[in-house]
């Protein structure tokens, strides 16, 4: 029984994948359970992206072969942004974007500019504890 | 029947059901091997993985440590990054693995199974260390692109395989051989079958040392899957890019090896120095080789709050890709002044070497212990991040760990 709900599961993640855009954002409405584009704290919940105008074109083209935590990983101008397309084109069978490399490259370079970190950055995010006794 | 098996078959025809295509060699797959094809959503229970282990990437896979989870001499299997390029091969039929010896520059094209290496070569072991060349990539600006690793990315684990060179020996190799270059069965992003996710290697000189190993076993059993199951190259003190996994195929090249990740700006620098930001030419671009001095402090991890009086005791490892580490010092006043630490010499060559020292604290506050190692050559860690380069690799400057002296 438990088999039959992840095997589910994972069929339904897999048949998603290759769902037209459209039919996709329509499905926000759905229940949430169901809803593989459930947006949480402006936050696109499967992928982890910033919901925001060409959300779903850069779902539907940027993460068909690799996850989207490769996306938000990285800080990039236009340029870089359009450089790391072409190179995708070039080695890693990205198809030609035609219209859609504008709004994809435009929701990039506004959710995922350039972060300035100068020559060394402050140690951040320290989480204190009592050393042991010695 | 046992009910396991049962469950594990049923569930093949399932998954092949789902997947619309058969699973080959789907009952002969290894006990842990299930559901790989599908990047299973759990790393951690899939890879074994210590909890602490920071997953930077599901697909391709790309995990890194933490600097405390290093703490061991020899890294534990729980606690090696992953760094995948494509995905892991679906297929892995261990009785009928090859490796095949080829090249513009080898005289005869020969085959090995893993049988004929384990029984025809004489067996060696070595901690080696592996670090990704764009171990520290999160630290450049103006960002670099890539996994953005920050301390993790490298292991010191203990690699057990033939020579390399005993293999080639064996071969024969012809005299104008310059560069070796491997093959392997993992998958490409986008599913294409012609294209290989990655295909590097090294200069033959690097191929021929004694440490470059055809390796079989890791940490003394079975190289885990994710870590090239079951065949890696292994050629320490270099970018691990130079390992390859799951590697069926050494070509002896008459040329530097152009296999992907090969070129472009992939594992290579500027042959000059550039401003941060540079664009550059991929002809002013050339191969990393030997992987920089570095250290991490292991213990204690950051954050540790203890009272003024206690002397901290504190400890780590360095290495120097093909160099050893000459002195290992610290400093708690931003490099003002420095302290040396104990340090051991390496297991061998190419392994880190584990370095200690006790540390007391004038007075209450905040401090950082910086560590910087320096190599045979005289060359240190730098305390701020070394040259920009487009895609940030050779990160090594110097680690710190904060504490608080109460």
């Amino acid at each position: 029984m438990g088999f039959a709900i992840v095997l589910f599961l994972i069929a339904g993640f897999w048949l998603i994948r290759f769902l037209p855009e459209e039919t996709a954002s329509n499905e926000k409405k759905t229940d949430l359970n169901e809803d593989p584009n459930r947006i949480e704290n402006g936050i696109h919940v499967r992928t982890g992206l910033v919901d925001d105008e060409g959300l779903m074109t850069v779902v539907a083209n940027c993460t068909a072969c690799h996850s989207a935590q490769l996306v938000t990983q990285n800080r990039m101008n236009e340029e870089r942004w359009n450089a790391t397309i072409r190179w995708m084109q070039e080695t890693q069978n990205l198809w030609d974007l035609g219209d859609n490399q504008e709004i994809i490259v435009n929701y990039l370079v506004k959710n995922y500019p350039p972060i300035e970190k100068g020559r060394r950055e402050n140690l951040k995010n320290i989480e204190w504890y009592d050393l042991d006794p010695e | 029947m046992k009910r396991r098996q049962f469950v594990k078959k049923s569930m093949m025809g399932s998954l092949a059901s789902v997947l619309g295509m058969n699973i080959v060699y789907g009952s002969s797959m290894p006990e842990n091997y299930t559901l790989l094809g599908l990047q299973d959503p759990d790393p951690f229970k899939m890879f074994e993985l210590d909890s602490s282990m920071l997953v930077l990437n599901n697909r391709p896979w790309n995990i890194e440590a933490q600097a405390h989870l290093l703490d061991d001499k020899v890294t534990p299997n729980s606690r090696m990054f992953i760094r995948n390029n494509g995905l892991i091969p679906k297929e892995i039929d261990e009785k009928n693995w090859t490796l095949t010896i080829d090249g513009e520059s080898v005289k005869e094209a020969r085959s090995f199974t893993l049988e004929e290496l384990k029984s025809n070569f004489k067996t060696h072991s070595y901690q080696l260390t592996l670090e990704c060349g764009g171990n520290g990539r999160s630290e450049f600006d103006p960002p670099a692109k890539g996994n953005q690793w920050t301390v993790g990315a490298v292991h010191c684990a203990k690699w057990t395989g033939v020579r390399l060179k005993d293999v080639l020996n064996e071969v024969g190799i012809l005299e104008d051989a310059v560069y070796i270059g491997y093959h392997a069965r993992d998958v490409h992003l986008s599913g294409d079958s012609s294209k290989e996710p990655i295909s590097r290697g090294v200069p033959i000189a690097k191929a021929l040392q004694d440490e470059t190993l055809i390796a079989f076993e890791m940490n003394d059993g079975p190289i885990p899957l994710a870590h090239g199951f079951p065949l890696r190259l292994v050629a320490g003190g270099w970018p691990a890019s130079a390992s390859g996994k799951w590697i069926d195929r050494i070509s002896i090249r008459n040329k530097e090896h152009d296999g992907s990740k090969m070129q472009g700006s992939s594992y290579r620098v500027p042959k000059n120095p550039v401003a941060p930001g540079e664009k550059v030419d991929e002809k002013d671009m050339e191969v990393i080789e030997s992987m920089p001095v570095k250290s991490l402090i292991t213990n204690p991890k950051s954050g540790a709050v203890f009272e003024l009086g206690r002397t901290l005791d504190i400890r780590g490892h360095a290495w120097a890709g093909e160099q050893a580490v000459a002195k290992m010092e610290y400093s708690i006043d931003f490099g003002s002044t420095w302290s040396e630490c104990n340090l051991e010499r390496p297991a061998n060559r190419l392994a880190w070497q584990h370095f200690r020292a006790s540390i007391e604290f004038p007075e209450t506050g905040y401090y950082e212990i910086w560590a910087r190692a320096t190599d045979s050559n005289g060359k240190s860690q730098p305390m701020l991040v070394p040259g920009w380069n487009p895609k940030g690799y050779l990160n090594n400057a110097c680690h710190r760990i904060a504490v608080k002296v109460t």
